[in-house]
């Protein structure tokens, strides 16, 4: 069975909104109809997305660091949100595991977003219906799409490729290796939702050098340093380079 | 949570009228076996149809909660997984079974359907008010799974939401129907207002012992395992909005903790304190003033009481939207 999914790597995330902005030109711009704003110029602008960027800062001053952290539905695999429909307009796909809802069943109660603890889930002021990601259904199966850019919108706008899409049920995927190799996590784990789009963690190259390491003792170069000099008529530096 | 008006009202509206509906019955099931003296059919007949008037006016409010209620019929699709679906086909289906109860004694039209060995002759409005009383009590367990069955929101994850929504919803019917008898069958005045007294004083009982409860939950959810971050300090510096989002509006209530307790402290003395008063003494000398006082102060705080309900919720969903930078 296909899941897929997005891996969001935090330690790449540069918080630069770049797949906000994508993600809403290729929602607002679909045959579903656009993503609502109301007062987008004005003093109490409020909009419709499907995609946020937050920012969160961990520690006390001065070890803090800033972590951006994208956040969009996370397509559960047991999604609370799905049974809990009376109408049965929110559904999760078979055959690929993205958690959708039918806008032309959806009678605009909100009780889904009261069952999802994520806070995935935005009513469209306008069209009074509940609003979700996609995973860009409508891009990633388009065959009138170059293959590279069936992927989902925010997915082709990250700068930093810190976001990567794919089948998590495939442990050859470089999603699920990506998870797999370092460390890939799910939010609020204790629900038992089981998101399939997985955080990679804030990591920390260190190299560790020992002293001895810096110098090679038998490195040739040091041969003209040795001391007493070698006589004229024994090998120079230059009979070894 | 938001304190949402149109849900709050449907839930207090048909819960009073489950109350009035189930206090009539009762009525009608002690005189059955003689323990009361039966009603004139009207007393049972348009009593009946007030409850389905709340019961009405409870679906109405229902309805303002929709974004899109021309689609309204669709929400009984999912009646196999969804509480609230659930509760949209038990709710015409309690209100058309009130209607033929009402109507059944207001026309006459009660015929003995069955005889028990014992000579007991069972009309056809005990077993229209059998079949009502069980799609009360469906309703009641409905509407209170509603909330109860969500498993992050702790506040209401709780067997005693649905014991409240039953109890509740039946103290305010049973004052109601106390006042009903005051106006058109003094002697029942007694028997009823005596079980709106105890159905009020366990109301009391199942609401302060989940104010308890919820007083000492531990919120499972942590900005940790919100983010997944392990360090005992993290904070918000930006939720993604320069303005207020869905997200901000919908699981924030927006008042201070000095309104919430206050908000408390009105609905324990309007839906429990004052009407057991007003109760006591309108048993002592029957007269309808005392007891629609009862019954007005009463619904008025369980419209508190419901405020608070969704006030006191919190939604794991905020530890993502504390900060607008």
């Amino acid at each position: 069975m296909t899941q897929l999914a997005l891996v969001i790597d935090l330690n790449v995330c540069v918080g630069c909104h770049a797949c906000v902005t994508s993600c809403k030109e290729w929602n607002t711009s679909g045959s579903a109809g656009p993503l609502y704003d109301e007062n987008p110029y004005g003093a109490d602008p409020t909009g419709t997305f499907f995609n946020r960027v937050q920012t969160f800062e961990v520690g006390q001053y001065p070890y803090t660091e800033t972590v951006h952290f994208p956040k969009s539905c996370l397509h559960c695999e047991d999604p609370p949100c799905v049974p809990v429909c009376p109408t049965g307009a929110s559904y999760k796909r078979k055959q690929d595991g993205i958690v959708l809802v039918d806008y032309d069943k959806c009678i605009g109660c909100k009780y889904c977003s009261w069952a999802c603890p994520y806070g995935a889930r935005e009513i469209d002021e306008k069209q009074k219906v509940m609003k979700k990601c996609t995973l860009c259904v409508d891009r990633i199966y388009d065959l009138s799409l170059a293959e590279i850019d069936r992927k989902p919108s925010c997915v082709k706008a990250c700068p930093t490729s810190a976001r990567l899409f794919g089948d998590i049920h495939d442990p050859e995927s470089a999603v699920s290796k990506a998870i797999r190799e370092n460390g890939g996590y799910a939010l609020m784990p204790e629900w038992g939702t089981h998101p399939s789009n997985h955080y990679l963690p804030r990591r920390k190259t260190n190299l560790k050098i020992h002293e001895d390491e810096l110098e090679r003792v038998d490195n040739p170069l040091k041969v003209d340093g040795q001391l007493p000099k070698p006589g004229k008529n024994e090998p120079t530096l230059d009979d070894f380079s | 949570m938001k304190p949402v008006f149109s849900v709050i009202f449907l839930t207090t509206l048909i819960g009073v009228g489950q109350g009035l509906f189930l206090a009539l019955f009762t009525q009608q099931s002690y005189a059955l076996f003689d323990l009361l003296p039966y009603q004139d059919a009207h007393f049972y007949g348009w009593g009946s149809l007030l409850a389905l008037l709340f019961t009405m006016a409870g679906l109405a409010a229902s309805f303002f909660h929709l974004g899109r209620p021309e689609r309204a019929w669709r929400s009984a699709a999912q009646w196999r997984t969804s509480w609230l679906s659930r509760e949209v086909i038990v709710l015409p289906a309690f209100m058309g079974m009130l209607f033929l109860y009402g109507a059944a004694h207001l026309s006459g039209l009660d015929p003995v359907l069955v005889t028990l060995p014992s000579g007991l002759g069972i009309h056809a409005t005990v077993i229209l008010g059998g079949i009502a009383t069980i799609l009360s009590f469906a309703l009641f367990v409905s509407t209170g799974m509603i909330y109860a069955c969500l498993r992050f929101l702790q506040e209401w994850n709780s067997p005693l939401t649905v014991i409240n929504f039953i109890l509740l919803g039946g103290a305010s019917g049973f004052t109601l129907a106390t006042l009903y008898a005051a106006m058109f069958a003094p002697t029942q005045i007694g028997f009823l207002g005596w079980w709106a007294i105890i159905i009020t004083l366990l109301g009391l009982l199942g609401r302060g012992s989940s104010l308890w409860r919820n007083a000492r939950l531990r919120p499972k959810s942590t900005m940790q395992t919100a983010i997944g971050i392990k360090h005992p300090r993290i904070v918000q510096t930006a939720q993604g909005a320069m303005g207020g989002s869905f997200n901000t509006r919908e699981f924030f209530h927006g008042r201070s903790e000095l309104f919430l307790s206050r908000m408390k402290v009105s609905f324990l003395l309007l839906a429990f304190a004052l009407p057991l008063l007003l109760l006591t003494a309108g048993l002592s000398q029957p007269g309808a003033g005392v007891l629609g006082m009862a019954f007005i102060l009463q619904y008025t705080g369980l419209v508190a009481e419901r405020w608070f309900f969704f006030a006191e919720a919190n939604h794991p969903q905020n530890y993502y939207y504390q900060k607008i930078s």
